[in-house]
């Protein structure tokens, strides 16, 4: 079954004498063919995100021929995308994703379409971004997102090309396909903040995405074309370290708020307070955490004040920088904190100090008093005291 | 009845870093309680402090999602899959904010 594409109006179409040269490996398939390759040249996707997932989606349906791609950012390219985001060169640095990605996707093929909206999407503008496009993929990295593309995908009856990847692991599948199960019938609600191991645990094996991309961008062709099986009622889990796609059964649940039989939801809702956040990145609780600034603790240690230093990083993260201080991740403290002497005044850092201010709290229950978090953590020294502190 | 429980990535942390774990129980809920009785941290993981499995978390018995079968109590059989499946949001990965 196809998606219902014909939903918008469609003007008539043909490919050009380039364009049945380029696409050639497509039309002499009979899968594609010429009609294929004219619903491609029809259809209008609309990809949420830029970045790892949205680089192999970007660039392999330009190349198939998507003949309207509509790409939404807001965020400008940085030195760290360059690992795993491919639509990007380092000449990009500093430029809006969305204008990096249209000039690579334009080169590579200029006879589409391409819309960019460089803007976070939001309550008040998902609905009308959404409208004027057939299928929605989602290349988000964040659950309000997640959870505002699902809902505004359903009311509209548009298909959500799901995929997403933590370190060396990926899901995705198709939601919102007419009688399929959306988001919440898989999650209904997302976890609290701070409780999903995503801080210290971050980061992500720079193909994962492009694999787990890639397999979104070939649901959106097939989508598009209607040919195979497409990845609905199926959640794909995909393993890297280990080699190995599974899959699960994923069912429409008749008490979802949002697609089932009493429904809740009706509308857009507030996702960050529905998340459990405000703001992206959630200010560290810090209420009664004493703390020094990097500047600080370089002149007390100058003074030559006896201060310990404790990192709560990961080992890894210490081999990266460092300030000579004494290891022991967050995730050890409570079995290590006998290593520890409280009679000595301590300053405790991480990367940033929402994990230093973490084990300061603990600490302080442990009957230490002479505490002090190192705000914003080794980033904040390598702004203020030591430039030549490579930053992660 | 010797089942296997997948860990996922997030929570292997919590597991000595293995990936998968047998152990011995004739209801999911039993292999869930047996996991958690040897690994604690992953108990609030995985469970509310009501003792409800959290809801950003499914549990699959081979290819079927438990909420769709007697949820915990649903029997298991020897050589069966037991898979934890929390959601994960990340598209690009940002580098870890702490």
């Amino acid at each position: 079954m196809a998606i219902p594409t014909d939903t918008l109006p469609k003007q008539e179409v043909k490919l050009s004498k380039e364009e049945v040269l380029r696409y050639s490996r497509h039309l002499i398939m009979p899968e594609v063919g010429l009609e294929g390759q004219l619903k491609l040249k029809r259809a209008r996707v609309l990809l949420i995100g830029t970045g790892g997932l949205g680089a192999p989606l970007g660039l392999y349906l330009a190349a198939a021929g998507v003949g309207h791609l509509g790409l939404v950012d807001f965020d400008v390219v940085d030195f760290s995308n360059l690992q795993r985001q491919v639509t990007f060169s380092t000449g990009d640095v500093g430029k809006h994703k969305t204008e990096a990605a249209k000039a690579r996707l334009s080169g590579l093929n200029p006879t589409i379409e391409i819309e960019t909206f460089e803007t976070r999407l939001t309550s008040e503008n998902a609905l009308d971004l959404f409208r004027d496009f057939d299928i929605i993929v989602d290349g988000t990295d964040n659950f309000p997102t997640r959870f505002l593309v699902n809902d505004a995908s359903f009311l509209l009856g548009k298909p959500n090309v799901y995929g997403s990847i933590f370190r060396f692991e990926g899901q995705a599948t198709v939601f919102g396909y007419p009688g399929g199960p959306c988001y919440r019938c898989l999650y209904p609600e997302p976890p609290p903040p701070g409780l999903v191991p995503s801080c210290a645990e971050g980061g992500v094996l720079g193909v994962l995405p492009g694999i787990v991309g890639s397999i979104q961008a070939m649901e959106t062709i097939k989508l598009i074309l209607g040919s195979g099986d497409p990845l609905v009622g199926r959640l794909l889990l995909f393993d890297a370290l280990g080699m190995r796609f599974r899959e699960l059964k994923l069912r429409k649940n008749p008490a979802c708020p949002l697609c089932g039989e009493h429904r809740t939801i009706t509308k857009l809702i507030d996702y960050e307070e529905f998340c459990g956040i405000r703001g992206e990145e959630a200010p560290p609780m810090t209420d009664g955490i004493p703390e020094i600034t990097a500047k600080d603790l370089k002149s007390r240690q100058d003074r030559g004040d006896d201060l310990f230093i404790l990192d709560v990083r990961e080992p890894h993260e210490y081999q990266i920088c460092n300030l000579n201080g004494k290891l022991i991740p967050l995730g050890d403290l409570p079995r290590r904190v006998n290593e520890l002497d409280s009679s000595r005044e301590m300053v405790v850092h991480c990367r940033s100090g929402k994990r230093s201010a973490d084990a300061i709290q603990f600490l302080q229950k442990a009957g230490f008093k002479k505490l002090l978090n190192l705000k914003g953590g080794v980033l904040a020294w390598a702004d203020e005291v030591d430039p030549t502190m490579p930053k992660y | 009845m010797a089942v296997k429980v997948m860990i996922p990535t997030p929570l292997r942390q919590f597991t000595g870093k293995q990936a998968s774990i047998e152990c011995s129980a004739t209801t999911v809920g039993e292999a869930l309680g047996s996991l958690t009785g040897t690994f604690a941290e992953l108990r609030k993981h995985l469970y509310t402090d009501e003792g409800k499995i959290r809801s950003f978390v499914n549990v699959y018995l081979n290819d079927e999602d438990i909420r769709f079968l007697d949820k915990e109590n649903t029997h298991t059989k020897d050589g069966d899959t037991i898979s934890i499946v929390p959601s994960i949001a990340g598209g690009s990965s940002k580098q870890p904010k702490n």
